[in-house]
């Protein structure tokens, strides 16, 4: 059996024998001591998503299977899978991102605290509010950094307190001490991978109950990636988070339960695999693609 | 993406090569020089035209408001008023008026009903102007000069909407052609200009639960600002300059009048009016001065344009390269 | 206050259990959105409707002295028969400012991509050149031409080649322009592939470079002369002739034109000649329209060709 350490954050993602990377700040926790409460406590928190027999079609081409899953409250839940098995897809949907695409076409249900997303008399806007995003690359206002964050309160009204709010969200995406000096410069000004949290500041300055992440550390260097990632420990306290990601050991450290997708072999749909915690999904998947995954076989 | 030319070192085989490429050489820069030549000779042409004017009025010519071939008065700052009044008038028409079509073209059509309006609305622009000015003096004036009345009764407590005169000739109804010829400039470069804003930026602010328009007011407005006011002085200047339309419409009087339904004169339709009737030498000079000043405008206009068009592009290129 | 990381889960500014309809004031906010939205389309509208208006306006009151005689016949006085020498002049104007116009437009287009660098400083400065060039009023460029050419170098004789000059710069700019665009879609590999055979660069362009960009520079060179057609003020100050009646090809006399045709009968005022000058402007217009649509559709082909850029 390999000597397989998942806090190695090399982009591969196979086995590595032997290798332990040395962190200058914070020490990742290990999968053991973070999963220590174990699946049960998990599967007994409220579910927010409850997605039923999910199909996404683009005009005739179908991208994505029947899915069916449950995402639960304060819990990060990551999906995973090789590139173009519909993970975009699968998350864009949860908050209507893919409505701008013409051909677009969704079956089934994605029912959020009950109501079901797609459903009729839906406000869109209203969706997106509760359910915010932040993208794989960083794109941040042409505004000040201030302004970036502040610019969705205001729209909602939140006027007053807006400097505390602006703060709060700066901290709890750790920037705020690097930018806490030069809150009216451009946010343009600043790296990839500030400008990523800086994102996810202005995501969540407006306090969604939900924060999708599509690929949020893909296009960043490793120091800002594991920046990123030890944002989501602090952040699943106060909201429900889904992050996609085609890195597995950042799965494997981040998340409490985890989605694997896959390309169906014989019509090449994307579909869900297997979904289950983390520790399993990794240690003892159930099916043999998950395995094949994980394992580094392919993909 | 656009691949420009890589400037690589020609080696030619044969000593015919380095000729022939001698001979393109030479064609193109003298096409460039060409170009040079002709802003040069305009330049020299109109001043040494307008001499014997200018060396009459100086500079005065510009403020002395009356225009008499008897008394051999001429000044231009009736024609000056007349010109900025129309254009601008025509600008506060045109410009909300074209960002508002550029923001259904490009946030708001589909791609379908995008592809009939929006040449539809490029077509305004290839009306020549002789056919706006014959349109105008035989459809517009007569209609605008049965509702001036109208409008004077609602809004003659501002001094701007005086009594009507009674042929209907004015700057007002001339405002209005200029609109039809301006607002197609200010219509399809700001619809290209919020085209060009990218797609992620938009959708992060959708993301974040915005209305349309909010995206818009915060991201695409502001992303584009300096590109639209670019379009606006361009529009200002094609306004500025045009001669043959107004020619029939705003009267020809030259008077200063706050009333915008009363006639009045621009500095190039009082060319177009006088240059081929001209009966003194004075008046030909005076002339010659009135497309000295219009011509300093047009230059003008071109380089404001230009000034603020490249600040907008190098703020674009930052933001490019920062976010690459 | 401190403002720390929170641990605790904050009240939430909404209950997200709630129903997925508008909260908080996003009604206010939507209804504010679909007003912006609806003055958009009537903005729109507006457009179409104002471009409407005058082809309308044209079409109606110039359809009824369309005929083949009004294509063929001279004119009668100002009130009667046809436009044909003034369509014919139009045309010689017009194709004589193309002859000079498209070569140096290009020669300039070709200046700057292949000769000049995107910072080189003849380049920027012929740029700026062509921008001034083509904010000039049109009325000063006719001007220019009169004292150039009518008095400089005709005594004073107005001709339809000072009209073509003066057309000439007035699109020179505009076929500057599309020539330049057109050869910088052209690809790099090409000028490459060409390079690494050792092939001078005139022969890469005449052979090579040009044949590619030919669609782009017919489309522009279409749409300037449509430019060009329409012009009336370079006409007014160097060809203002009216008095031809018959067809005249001479271009060093005057050649009269349908601008100043229709110019004429406005300036005359006399109500029973518009007609005519409706029917003048309804060809002048059918045959600019076509141009544009025309130069679309080539437009549009090439670039399928080139595979999209």
């Amino acid at each position: 059996m390999t000597v397989w350490d998942p806090t190695d954050s090399r982009q591969g993602d196979g086995p590595v024998p032997g290798r332990v990377r040395i962190r200058t700040d914070t020490p990742a926790p290990t999968i053991a001591s973070r999963r220590s409460e174990g699946a049960r406590i998990n599967d007994s928190r409220p579910v927010v998503f409850d997605i039923r027999d999910m199909s996404v079609y683009y005009g005739s081409n179908r991208a994505l299977m029947g899915t069916s899953v449950k995402i639960r409250r304060n819990l990060v839940t990551a999906v995973i899978g090789p590139s173009g098995c519909g993970k975009s897809t699968f998350i864009r949907s949860l908050n209507r991102m893919n409505d701008s695409i013409p051909s677009f076409r969704l079956t089934g249900q994605v029912l959020y605290h009950g109501h079901d997303v797609y459903g009729p008399g839906v406000n869109r806007v209203e969706v997106r509010r509760r359910i915010g995003m932040v993208f794989q690359k960083p794109n941040p206002f042409p505004k000040t950094i201030y302004d970036n964050v502040a610019w969705a309160p205001r729209n909602l009204g939140l006027r007053s307190g807006l400097d505390e709010r602006v703060e709060r969200a700066l901290r709890q995406a750790a920037l705020w001490d690097e930018v806490k000096n030069r809150l009216r410069t451009s946010a343009l000004g600043l790296s990839g991978g500030q400008q990523q949290r800086l994102c996810i500041a202005r995501a969540i300055a407006v306090e969604p109950d939900v924060l999708l992440l599509d690929e949020p550390a893909s296009a960043l260097d490793p120091v800002s990636t594991a920046a990123i990632e030890d944002l989501m420990h602090s952040l699943k306290n106060r909201f429900t988070i889904v992050i996609v990601t085609h890195n597995m050991q950042q799965a494997a450290r981040v998340a409490d339960q985890t989605a694997f997708f896959s390309l169906d072999r014989v019509d090449q749909v994307g579909t869900l695999i297997e979904f289950g915690e983390t520790e399993e999904i990794f240690r003892s998947p159930r099916d043999t693609r998950t395995r094949d995954y994980v394992t580094g076989q392919f993909g | 993406m656009v691949t420009g030319p890589r400037r690589t070192v020609v080696r030619s085989a044969s000593g015919a090569g380095q000729l022939g490429d001698r001979v393109l050489f030479g064609l193109c820069a003298a096409a460039g020089l060409l170009v040079a030549f002709v802003l040069v000779e305009i330049i020299y042409q109109l001043i040494s035209n307008s001499s014997t004017s200018i060396s009459r009025f100086g500079l005065g010519f510009l403020v002395h408001q009356s225009w008499n071939v008897h008394l051999t008065e001429f000044g231009a700052a009736a024609l000056i008023y007349g010109t900025l009044v129309s254009s601008l008038m025509a600008l506060a028409i045109a410009g909300p008026l074209g960002i508002s079509i550029a923001i259904y073209l490009s946030m708001l059509a589909s791609p379908r009903v995008r592809s009939v309006v929006g040449p539809l609305v490029e077509m305004l622009a290839a009306v020549p102007s002789i056919i706006y000015g014959f349109w105008g003096l035989i459809v517009l004036v007569p209609f605008i000069h049965n509702i001036e009345p109208g409008l004077h009764s609602v809004l003659g407590w501002i001094p701007l909407f005086g009594p009507p005169q009674t042929t209907g000739l004015s700057l007002f109804t001339g405002a209005l052609v200029l609109t039809f010829m301006i607002l197609p400039i200010i219509a399809s470069l700001s619809r290209d200009l919020f085209l060009t804003v990218p797609g992620e930026l938009k959708e992060g602010a959708a993301a974040l639960g915005s209305t349309q328009w909010e995206v818009i007011r915060g991201v695409v407005l502001p992303s584009t600002i300096s590109g639209v006011t670019a379009a606006m002085v361009l529009a200002l200047g094609r306004a500025l300059g045009e001669a043959i339309a107004l020619s029939f419409i705003v009267g020809d009087v030259t008077k200063i009048n706050v009333n915008l339904f009363a006639p009045g004169a621009t500095l190039a339709e009082r060319i177009a009016n006088q240059f081929l009737g001209v009966s003194t030498n004075l008046q030909l000079a005076s002339l010659w001065y009135l497309g000295l000043v219009l011509l300093v405008i047009g230059l003008l206009t071109s380089l404001t344009a230009r000034l603020i068009a490249r600040r907008f592009d190098v703020e674009r290129s930052m933001a490019k390269a920062v976010m690459a | 206050m401190s403002a720390g990381t929170d641990l605790k889960v904050d009240a939430s500014l909404f209950d997200p259990t709630a129903p997925l309809t508008a909260s908080g004031n996003l009604r206010r906010r939507d209804g504010v959105d679909r007003l912006i939205r609806y003055g958009a389309t009537v903005a729109a509208a507006i457009g179409v409707a104002m471009l409407v208006l005058v082809i309308y306006a044209v079409v109606s009151k110039g359809a009824s002295v369309i005929s083949l005689g009004f294509f063929v016949h001279n004119p009668v006085g100002l009130v009667g028969g046809g436009i044909a020498p003034f369509l014919v002049g139009t045309l010689e104007v017009v194709a004589i400012a193309a002859v000079i116009a498209v070569p140096v437009g290009v020669l300039t287009g070709l200046y700057l991509t292949e000769f000049a660098g995107p910072s080189s400083r003849t380049g920027n400065a012929l740029k700026l050149g062509l921008d001034l060039m083509q904010g000039l009023p049109t009325i000063v460029v006719g001007l220019f031409v009169y004292g150039l050419i009518v008095v400089g170098l005709q005594g004073g004789k107005q001709s339809g080649i000072a009209a073509s000059v003066a057309l000439a710069i007035v699109i020179l700019p505009l076929m500057a322009r599309s020539a330049q665009e057109v050869l910088l879609l052209v690809p790099g590999t090409l000028r490459e592939a060409s390079d690494a055979l050792g092939v001078s660069r005139w022969r890469s362009v005449l052979t090579v470079i040009l044949p590619a960009a030919t669609g782009g520079i017919v489309t522009g060179a279409i749409l300037a002369i449509a430019r060009a057609a329409g012009e009336t003020a370079p006409i007014l100050l160097t060809d203002s002739v009216f008095s031809s009646n018959s067809v005249s090809l001479n271009p060093f006399h005057g050649i009269a034109t349908i601008p100043l045709y229709i110019l004429t009968i406005a300036d005359q005022a006399i109500p029973e000649a518009f007609a005519h000058a409706w029917g003048a402007a309804f060809v002048l217009l059918v045959m600019i329209l076509f141009a544009n649509v025309l130069a679309r559709v080539i437009l549009a082909r090439s670039r399928a060709k080139m595979g999209g850029s």
